[in-house]
């Protein structure tokens, strides 16, 4: 098998059972895409771990804290053998106390060193929401530039499987939304690579958005992801699949649902165009203008909240721009439904966008049967 | 590993700044050498009064103190300074050329200035709104703090930041969120000892701050990682209008922690501040990891402007600490009771701080307030900025060029 998801596996026991979390796994909705038998493969939290790795070891500044990242090597093992490595002054095992934690890691970066802060859920720093924005984000405008703060603040992202409302909430459009701070979203393990070390290199606090259900998931190893130099410019989004009639704008785990969707509408002979955003914050939206430029359609996808969130944003810079006259269509908001995070399965894939929403939607806006 | 402040350190740094303003020669520093009674040895001592020291799990420090001549003048000519410097942004505010919120520490004023003549240029400091007095002890000018009150482009931060955010090297602000400093200063003291720096914490919150949860937290992990952190609570009494008593279960806030020891001491006599924190230093060079001290002090004025400040106290209750307990004047009578300076002298002082002052308000408001161009830059670190910030309508976007 090509494709391999294994969400729950990195997951340890306890931090499931602090989560709430059934230990299931997801429903398979992906199709399998890349070959392992010809290809070399890494996961998405093999390629974190890398990213960290090399970091740490280019330069002694860079630290990283958080909960059971050290002698239980990650909740979701993303910083396996790190403690090991490095030592325990450099892999800060925490209490469980976010705001605390990270007013700790703004203060070190304030101050001359470079702390990676691992969320064991974006969920759980919204207790540590203020640190983050008003000490993180606004320290260095507010100093007149005398006072940088180079912080990455890291972990799962958006919806898990089964976990109910608050464990299930997308905040890209929250730190989206500050100046100050850069917002990173994670889709695959090239993006895990690129993005995070980018992230920890810049002088600016970045919040680097993964998804738990994205960890175990494989993706080819390119010659170029090797390089302890590879890193992704934080701001340009990639088109993940070209096409000309429908632009598909996605980020984190619905890009695959979206190239899902693209390939079902290939073989109807609809060709969607489909780009991983990447970087919430600065929102490339070039990228965004040239493709709708060309393909004359837009439809937005996220797993947020719909109201303020991604979509609506894009859908305002797009009529903020040229491109609005080369519309079309209105443009298509998908987004998560407006509702706490349900338990049930059949409740929760009403809340989800999924592959099948995206292929209906697009048709639509396309005024195609 | 303890090194002991050096007084001529701190008395340099005052002196350039000093020559900043006046030119070459400074007032103080020519002053201090030239026109000192010297019949003690350039050196005086005190006894603090027994009163002065509480301690929590830990021996409480001595209450025999000594400083040379030099030191003494130098710890009065700042506190004089520190509240000219006040009663200017006071003035200020009430005429209009200051905005928004502004927190004076008048009262308070032995705080930040004993806590200066503790500690070395290399320990970092960490405070709350309330940051005029420390700004101007890190380093800042009395030109560029008015000028940041004013909102000027000479301020301390260029005018972006105003009364509750200034910052000099070693100095992390002026900070707005009730608490949100501890954890910074918590790690900033992490940072000290990562890079295996020779210098400690001095982390400030007020007694009102004291009941935040993550004041709690901070303490947890500074005790747990052994954090060069002093914690510091400025008590004067009143969270904005709310007594300390009807905040607090426990209103003795150096016993907050059961297990970090505790230091309460008079926050209203220099002495007794500079030596709490100076026993304090040792207590963290040694590694003995942090400790709290509680200063008891008092803020004559309101919580900030917009408060007067007589709704929850009485008249008299102020004009008692005022008559009874101010910080400078009591400096003021140990100086000429123990022959270190005549009232000649210290009339001296208190017309050459009133007159930096003056000169520096002057200053201030000639100032050009910040450019225009000004209003984009400093959210992200030049060079890795943003493609674009917006601004209020399309067309006032701002593109950087990168």
């Amino acid at each position: 098998m090509a494709f391999r998801i294994s969400s729950s596996f990195g997951l340890s026991r306890s931090a499931a059972s602090r989560l709430g979390m059934r230990m299931t796994f997801p429903r398979l909705s992906m199709a399998a895409r890349y070959n392992s038998t010809t290809t070399e493969t890494i996961t998405v939290r093999e390629a974190l771990n890398s990213a960290i790795d090399e970091e740490m070891e280019a330069d002694p500044k860079v630290w990283l804290l958080g909960e059971e990242v050290a002698q239980y090597n990650g909740a979701y093992k993303v910083t396996k053998g790190l403690l090991d490595k490095y030592g325990p002054d450099r892999i800060v095992d925490t209490p469980i106390t976010e705001m605390g934690f990270a007013g700790i890691a703004v203060g070190a970066a304030l101050s001359g060193t470079k702390p990676i802060c691992e969320f064991m859920t974006f969920n759980f720093a919204m207790q540590a929401i203020d640190q983050i924005i008003n000490s993180g984000g606004k320290t260095y405008y507010m100093s007149g530039g005398q006072v940088p703060c180079p912080v990455v603040f890291r972990g799962p992202n958006g919806a898990a499987a089964g976990v109910a409302a608050q464990h299930s909430q997308d905040y890209a459009s929250w730190y989206g939304q500050i100046p100050g701070l850069k917002v990173v979203s994670i889709f695959d393990a090239e993006d895990a690579k690129g993005l995070l070390k980018a992230a920890i290199r810049d002088p600016n606090p970045v919040i680097v958005l993964e998804n738990e259900l994205m960890y175990g998931t494989s993706f080819p190893l390119t010659e170029a992801m090797k390089s302890k130099d590879f890193v992704l410019p934080i701001g340009k989004a990639k088109i993940a699949r070209e096409g000309k009639d429908i632009t598909i704008v996605a980020h984190s785990r619905p890009v695959q649902f979206s190239l899902d969707a693209a390939e079902k509408l290939a073989k109807e002979g609809i060709s969607a165009e489909v780009i991983n955003l990447r970087s919430i914050r600065p929102l490339d939206i070039d990228t965004i203008i040239k493709s709708v430029k060309k393909t004359n359609h837009l439809v937005t996808v996220e797993q947020g909240f719909p109201v303020c969130g991604m979509g609506s944003e894009i859908s305002a810079q797009i009529m903020e721009s040229e491109a609005f006259d080369y519309l079309d269509a209105p443009v298509c908001r998908i987004a998560g439904a407006d509702v706490p995070m349900p338990y049930a399965r059949n409740l929760e894939d009403l809340s989800l966008p999924t592959e099948e929403t995206i292929y209906k939607q697009v048709k639509r806006v396309l005024n195609v049967q | 590993m303890f090194r002991p402040v050096s007084s001529l350190a701190s008395t340099l740094a005052r002196t350039s700044k000093t020559t900043a303003l006046f030119g070459s020669k400074s007032a103080i520093r020519g002053f201090a050498s030239a026109s000192l009674p010297l019949r003690n040895a350039g050196s005086v001592s005190f006894t603090l009064p027994e009163d002065t020291f509480e301690g929590y799990n830990i021996d409480t420090p001595s209450r025999e103190v000594t400083l040379t001549n030099e030191e003494a003048i130098n710890m009065y000519t700042e506190l004089q300074r520190v509240r000219r410097l006040e009663m200017a942004a006071d003035a200020s505010y009430k005429s209009k050329l200051i905005r928004g919120f502004c927190h004076l520490c008048i009262g308070q004023e032995a705080v930040p200035v004993g806590i200066e003549f503790a500690i070395s240029k290399e320990d970092a400091v960490i405070t709350s709104y309330r940051c005029h007095g420390f700004t101007y002890t890190r380093g800042g000018t009395p030109h560029e703090i008015l000028a940041e009150l004013m909102g000027r482009h000479t301020g301390i931060s260029k005018g972006k930041g105003g009364s509750m955010h200034m910052f000099t090297p070693n100095f992390f602000g002026g900070n707005g969120i009730v608490g949100a400093q501890v954890p910074l200063g918590a790690g900033i003291a992490f940072s000290q000892k990562y890079l295996g720096k020779n210098a400690c914490t001095i982390n400030l919150y007020g007694d009102g701050a004291a009941n935040q949860g993550q004041v709690f937290e901070t303490y947890n992990m500074a005790k747990l990682w052994n954090l060069p952190v002093i914690f510091v609570c400025e008590n004067n009494k009143y969270g904005m209008g709310t007594a300390a008593s009807r905040a607090a279960a426990n209103s003795e806030y150096h016993t907050r922690c059961e297990y970090i020891p505790g230091i309460k001491a008079n926050g209203m006599d220099i002495l007794a501040v500079r030596r709490a924190i100076e026993y304090a230093r040792e207590h963290c060079l040694f590694g003995k990891g942090p400790i709290i001290l509680e200063l008891s002090t008092y803020r004559y004025g309101g919580h900030s402007m917009s408060d007067p400040g007589t709704t929850y106290r009485t008249r008299e209750e102020v004009q008692h600490m005022r008559s009874t307990r101010d910080p400078i004047s009591s400096f003021k009578m140990r100086l000429i009771e123990s022959g270190v300076a005549t009232e000649e002298q210290i009339k001296s002082i208190d017309k050459d701080a009133k007159k930096m002052v003056d000169q520096a308000l002057a200053q201030a408001k000639q100032d050009p307030e910040p450019p225009i161009s000004d209003l984009f830059n400093h959210v992200y670190a030049p060079g890795t900025e943003v493609p674009s910030l917006r601004g209020r309508v399309p067309e006032e976007t701002h593109y950087f060029n990168q």
